[in-house]
């Protein structure tokens, strides 16, 4: 062995530039990571608050729980096509993947124990991109950032004594969001439906439609129902939505029209709290038809997030701050109930004691 | 000692290039699956077509490895300490094919469109299946934790060699002519090593080795 170099001078010093130059290294990871920053909301912490009010049922979403696979095409007619370049808004078909459910952790909640529906769907265009969207039915979200929707998911935390959320916290977190008026008005004379085909579903957030040329449109859209018989949910039933829906596809499919909205240049777009004004420009771009359904723990939406966020060439996010917050929670709720199904390490197991449902 | 005193400098651009993007890519990710901001959708935008930039990148690399003598290691230092740099590195190249591979399975066999752009788009390497991308989610997630654990790891003992042992492993991967020790085999002068162009000591691989080699040849210290 060859004699080694002269002992270099200042060698502590030189031992703690290195471990200094690691350990900054591996501080900003941990701090970018959110290790480091405890109170930094969390796509993990909003699904944490989720699963606690809800519970947590291995294998099914953590909001939306309860639900339905749908399939069918959507029938374009080319009006879209003035205001956005992809591929869907053209004269012709494309088949989707839905989802009918209803909102809340809890998969074998009653289906009259909210008056909100949802309809999700995922676009398979032929160019091969995808357009996926999540609506509800109703016009505004309740809040317009991820904060305040966290905030809301502690205020509807189950009382440990009652099992329903405290009426007091529920009363000041809404008192300090008067954002929610439009939402709590709305709610207000907001009656659970019988069927999922008489909704109309609305996508809430604002997107952006991109013409060829280049020019956005800020837009927000809504799926109307044909059917009209719209009524309110049966007294003693607590599975009647699925069954409806079956009942009403062996008789044919069933429609909705894609309505598109255009904003005005002043209207908000990263509000979802607020509606447009009724007179905007409202266009008709084509007929949603599904042809049939199937249970959720076999169907095909079942390994699907219904992130809004996934978009094809066209269609733009706006600068909503719920859209990034419902796809990042949105992935790693799908990463939670993907792992369950997967029984990988560290994936929650379905608790044999606890049985809610045969 | 036919092994060239320093990188080729083709090696040296892709590591420092490959450098600062894989460090990026480690935070973009991190930062991407935890924040609801609207960080997220740009992180997002630039993860895909950034890491398949790098497969691209690693899949030069590997053949300018191939092609290109890299230095061998100072004859001086301990075997085990020869061992585990050999081994990290081939451990880096290996994890450096593995994430861009793993991502772009995982985002296939989650049905994900696997968009490089706002309309270019890669086909699926993987059927959807959700078992199958719940497996492949967590790989990547602990492939990165291993990769920025050896980076950690590759950076401290660069600087070991810069700062303690002050040899040429440094300089072999920065700039060589800072090369100060002199060759132990005293057949030409450190003023001479210094000079020779890098593609003369590339010159050598081409040329019959006269010894035998008694032992394999040196893996990179990069």
């Amino acid at each position: 062995m060859s004699e080694p170099a002269p002992k270099p001078q200042h060698l502590l010093w030189r031992w703690c530039a290195i471990g200094s130059a690691v350990l900054l290294l591996a501080v900003a990871f941990g701090y970018v990571g959110g290790w480091l920053a405890p109170k930094r909301l969390t796509a993990q912490r909003i699904v944490d608050a989720l699963q606690h009010n809800g519970g947590v049922h291995p294998g099914y979403r953590r909001n939306h729980a309860k639900g339905i696979c749908v399939a069918g095409y959507f029938e374009g007619n080319g009006a879209g096509s003035e205001f956005s370049r992809s591929e869907v808004f053209t004269a012709g078909r494309t088949p989707f993947v839905g989802r009918f459910a209803v909102p809340g952790g809890n998969p074998y909640a009653p289906d009259g124990s909210v008056p909100i529906r949802s309809m999700a769907l995922r676009f398979s265009l032929a160019n091969g991109q995808q357009w996926r969207t999540g609506m509800n039915s109703m016009p505004v979200f309740p809040v317009s950032t991820p904060q305040a929707f966290y905030e809301q998911l502690q205020a509807s935390q189950p009382d440990p004594a009652t099992g329903k959320p405290d009426p007091s916290r529920l009363k000041a977190f809404f008192g300090q969001h008067p954002e929610t008026a439009a939402f709590l008005a709305w709610v207000k004379t907001a009656k659970p439906s019988a069927s999922y085909a008489t909704e109309s579903y609305s996508g809430l957030n604002a997107f952006y439609f991109v013409e060829a040329k280049g020019v956005r449109h800020a837009v927000r859209w809504q799926v109307v129902p044909e059917a009209k018989d719209a009524a309110p949910g049966p007294a003693g039933d607590t599975d009647y939505l699925a069954n409806d829906l079956r009942t009403r596809l062996a008789a044919g499919p069933l429609r909705w029209h894609l309505m598109v909205t255009l904003a005005a240049p002043d209207d908000p777009v990263d509000d979802a709290t607020k509606v447009w004004p009724a007179d905007r420009k409202t266009l008709d771009v084509g007929t949603l038809v599904i042809e049939s359904e199937q249970a959720q723990e076999s169907g095909p939406c079942r390994d699907i997030n219904y992130d809004p966020t996934v978009l094809p060439d066209g269609i733009e996010v706006s600068g909503d701050p719920l859209l990034p917050a419902r796809s990042a929670a949105y992935a790693d709720s799908y990463l939670r109930r993907t792992g369950e199904e997967a029984h990988v390490p560290g994936a929650a197991h379905a608790d044999p004691s606890r049985q809610e449902h045969p | 000692m036919n092994a060239p005193h320093a990188f080729h400098p083709l090696a040296r651009l892709l590591h420092w290039t490959m450098a600062v993007l894989i460090l990026a890519m480690l935070f973009i990710g991190v930062g991407m699956v935890t924040t609801v901001s609207g960080k997220h959708q740009w992180l997002l935008a630039i993860h895909r077509p950034l890491g398949a930039t790098l497969f691209v990148l690693v899949l030069l690399r590997l053949c300018v490895r191939l092609r290109f003598k890299p230095p061998a290691l100072p004859a001086d230092m301990p075997a085990l300490m020869q061992f585990v740099a050999h081994a990290s590195h081939w451990v880096l190249y290996g994890l450096m094919l593995a994430m861009p591979l793993v991502g772009w399975a995982m985002l296939s066999a989650g049905g994900y469109p696997v968009m490089l752009g706002s309309a270019w788009h890669l086909p699926p390497l993987l059927p959807a299946n959700g078992e199958v991308f719940a497996w492949l989610r967590l790989t990547h997630r602990y492939l990165a934790y291993l990769l920025f654990l050896t980076i950690l790891g590759h950076m401290g003992a660069a600087l070991y060699h810069a700062l303690i042992r002050r040899d040429d492993v440094f300089p072999s991967m920065t700039f060589p002519s800072l090369a100060h020790a002199p060759s132990p085999e005293p057949v030409i002068t450190a003023d001479d090593a210094s000079s020779i162009p890098a593609n003369e000591a590339e010159g050598h691989i081409v040329e019959p080795a006269a010894p035998a080699p008694t032992r394999p040849p040196a893996a990179p210290e990069e």
